[in-house]
């Protein structure tokens, strides 16, 4: 085996990424579809720290990067429970199918 | 003269009282609206008593004529084009400084004798902010520089009075009546609004006095004027001819006077105002306002005045002879009275002796406003104690009312033509004119003048003489003033007025008021007179006669007439044909196809537009389904199919 290089971490990422967009686009379940977002957005934050690390080594963009993603993604996370616990205050279910009152 | 801002202040001092009694009156001082209305317009009558006195003695002189004076304001006010303005300003001229003064001192009468007549009245401050708009249109209207300015306030005058008309607005006849009164008068103001632009289109101008000029001079515009026609008639016979059918229907002439005798529903002081004294004769003045057009250039138009004047005036004195609510008698008399001042305007030529019409009908005017208005306010006064206005309710009245009747006697006298009462003299001048101008007109006229006597004594004497007066009426509802006059403040103006109508035929109008302005001096001839006065006393004799004592002479009169009498006792079927033209001819010939049209045509047009619009609405509404994930699969796709095409570009 060689050294780990930068395309293994890209496969890696683009693993992540497109298991996170299967998840929100077949999951029915608001919290699964998520997490399913949390896997797309840390799929992100693997190219941003593969591309500082073997790209531009002696920059930390990257990784600054990196925390104001993993912060929003706190926050993005917070509002969207809110709104899911709203959601099943009102409907009592977290079907997407189920939650359709704002089409035509 | 007075300053130019004295001068504002006769118009606009009624204007101010209407805004603030509108505005503030009924909340902060409801008691005191009528006495601050009063006031106002008690110094505008004043202000324009001495413009007059100076206009007529010093300022309005040049040379031996009266000239109009365009100051002392003319402001321009719409600039339509280069050379054609609406301007807004004050223009003196004799008949305008006579009109303030007619307007303002019969305003101030009114609103004086309102101060009782309408005391406890719901509505008592409203009813004085609207008599101040009134007020402040007419004289607007009067005052007026300009065609279209005299337009706009006529308006007015018309909103005013289809306010005060519907004053009542809880009983459905005078609902019925005020918008009559608007409609009708509304259908003649188109007539005046084309009329107006065709006179200015030809003439380039709408000034007044511009005008004036440049129609009645051989110029260009004159020229252009009568040689476009339109039906074989000359443009400007057909612009005069429109203008006076807004006039006819202001001053409720032959066949747009229908909405006169409903009016009176009104109260009574209103109608003293408003359908005796000023608005109605406002189309008087408007004819003779561009006399010199009518007479100098279009004489055929001015046949046609004197025509339609003529027979308003003899159908209206034969219909006021069957009347029997004392207020309908006497709209029918001020509709022939206000026929008069027509046929003799109509009769009138331009200039010198030939101008003797116009002069007497201008006088008309002027005498009329004052034993019009005692009519009017004294008919309120028995109809306050009375509380009816039924003749078969009253008699016997005199001794209860000396006061009013005394001053009802001297307005009947005035308005039959008894010398030597106001209404005499121009009356004589009238007759006159006729005389000298058209031999079938005189003669209708001097019969209307006898049918006036005849129907004014017959309500005369039906009020105040005929049976003796019990109290019909619960005895209680008007005891407190059951032996008595009314309220000082409405008999004072009674006894003003009577006193105008006994002095008013002395003042030497002829040296004021004339077509061109120069003093004419009128001949009185005492054999002239001799014919209408007899005829006026015939008149008087048979009312004496037949109404003087309670008997059954009248019916058997009415009897002995049938046909006549049941055909003026429904006015002559006017209405019905009215009717008749609107709801069957009209409504079922222009009407229904317009209804089905717009019902049809119009409408499903924009129904087929909806139609359109809804199904392409359902085309495309699965697009928008409500399922999160269908759209982050378009939104992937798309953003994928982008990155695809990106990369072939870069490539």
């Amino acid at each position: 085996m060689g050294n780990i290089g930068l395309i293994h971490v890209l496969i890696l990422s683009s693993a992540l990424f497109f298991i996170g967009i299967y998840g929100f686009l077949t999951r029915r379940n608001l919290i699964t579809m998520l997490m399913a977002l949390e896997l797309i957005l840390n799929a992100v934050n693997i190219n941003f720290i593969a591309f500082n690390k073997y790209l531009f080594a002696d920059k930390l963009d990257g990784l600054f990067f990196t925390i104001f993603i993993i912060t929003i993604a706190a926050a993005e996370a917070s509002v969207a429970i809110a709104i899911i616990i709203n959601i099943y205050r009102k409907y009592h279910t977290l079907d997407v199918e189920e939650v359709d009152t704002m089409k035509f | 003269m007075l300053s130019t801002n004295l001068i504002l202040l006769i118009p606009f001092l009624p204007l101010f009282s209407f805004v603030m009694i509108a505005m503030f009156g009924k909340k902060s001082f409801p008691q005191l609206c009528g006495i601050l209305g009063t006031l106002c317009v008690l110094v505008s009558c004043a202000l324009s008593i001495t413009l007059a006195w100076q206009y007529f003695t010093v300022a309005g002189k040049v040379g031996a004529a009266y000239q109009a004076i365009n100051i002392p304001i003319k402001t321009n006010w719409l600039q339509l084009s280069p050379t054609l303005s609406i301007d807004m300003g004050i223009m003196l001229d004799p008949i305008s400084v006579m009109m303030i003064v007619v307007v303002t001192l019969i305003s101030s009468m009114v609103h004086f004798y309102s101060l009782g007549y309408m005391k406890g009245e719901t509505r008592y401050a409203v009813f004085y902010s609207f008599l101040g708009l009134f007020t402040f249109s007419m004289l607007g209207l009067v005052l007026s520089t300009n065609i279209f300015q005299m337009y706009i306030f006529w308006e007015l005058v018309g909103v005013s009075s289809f306010l005060l008309i519907g004053f009542y607005f809880d009983k459905p006849s005078a609902v019925a009546a005020s918008k009559k009164a608007f409609i009708v008068t509304r259908f003649a103001d188109l007539g005046f609004l084309i009329g107006i632009l065709i006179l200015s289109f030809y003439s380039g101008t709408l000034d007044f006095q511009t005008l004036i000029a440049n129609l009645t001079k051989p110029t260009s515009q004159l020229q252009n004027i009568t040689t476009a026609s339109f039906l074989g008639i000359s443009a400007l016979q057909w612009g005069l001819t429109l203008v006076f059918m807004g006039g006819a229907g202001k001053s409720a002439m032959f066949p747009l006077h229908i909405w006169l005798p409903d009016a009176m529903e009104g109260p009574t002081p209103v109608s003293a105002l408003i359908h005796a004294a000023t608005m109605v004769v406002a189309g008087v003045y408007l004819v003779a306002r561009l006399f010199p057009v009518f007479a100098i250039s279009c004489p055929p138009a001015l046949e046609i005045v004197a025509w339609v004047g003529i027979t308003s005036s003899f159908i209206a004195a034969i219909i006021a002879c069957t009347q029997t609510d004392i207020k309908r008698v006497l709209a029918y008399s001020t509709m022939s009275q206000i026929g008069y001042m027509m046929f003799s305007l109509g009769v009138s030529r331009y200039g010198g002796e030939n101008g003797l019409g116009f002069m007497a009908s201008m006088f008309h005017l002027f005498t009329h406003a004052m034993f019009k208005a005692l009519l009017f306010l004294g008919a309120g006064s028995v109809i306050h104690y009375v509380h009816s206005n039924e003749m078969k309710d009253m008699g016997g009245l005199r001794k209860f009312m000396p006061l009013t009747h005394i001053t009802f006697l001297v307005a009947c006298l005035a308005i039959a033509g008894i010398p030597p009462f106001a209404g005499f003299f121009s009356k004589e001048e009238i007759l006159q004119a006729a005389f000298h101008s058209n031999m079938t007109i005189f003669v209708i006229a001097i019969l209307t003048a006898a049918l006036t006597a005849f129907y004014m004594f017959r309500l005369y004497f039906s009020i105040f003489w005929n049976k003796d007066y019990h109290a019909h009426h619960s005895a209680d509802a008007h005891s407190e003033h059951h032996h008595g006059e009314a309220p000082v403040t409405m008999l004072i103006p009674l006894i003003i007025l009577g006193l105008f109508s006994v002095v008013a035929g002395f003042l030497p109008f002829s040296k004021f008021v004339t077509s061109d302005g120069l003093p004419l001096d009128t001949v009185f001839n005492p054999v002239f007179s001799i014919a209408p006065v007899v005829l006026a006393l015939t008149g008087i004799f048979i009312a004496f006669a037949m109404y003087k004592k309670p008997s059954d002479a009248p019916q058997k009169v009415s009897n002995g007439l049938r046909g006549l009498y049941g055909a003026a006792y429904h006015k002559f079927y006017i209405d019905e044909l009215y009717i008749f033209v609107t709801k069957k001819v009209v409504f079922n010939l222009v009407g229904r196809p317009a209804a089905w049209i717009d019902r049809n045509i119009v409408d499903g047009f924009m129904n087929l537009l909806a139609v359109i619009a809804e199904f392409l609405a359902l085309i495309i509404r699965p697009f928008q389904s409500g399922r999160m994930q269908q759209y982050a699969v378009l939104f992937f796709t798309g953003v994928l199919a982008f990155i695809l095409i990106f990369i072939f570009w870069w490539n």
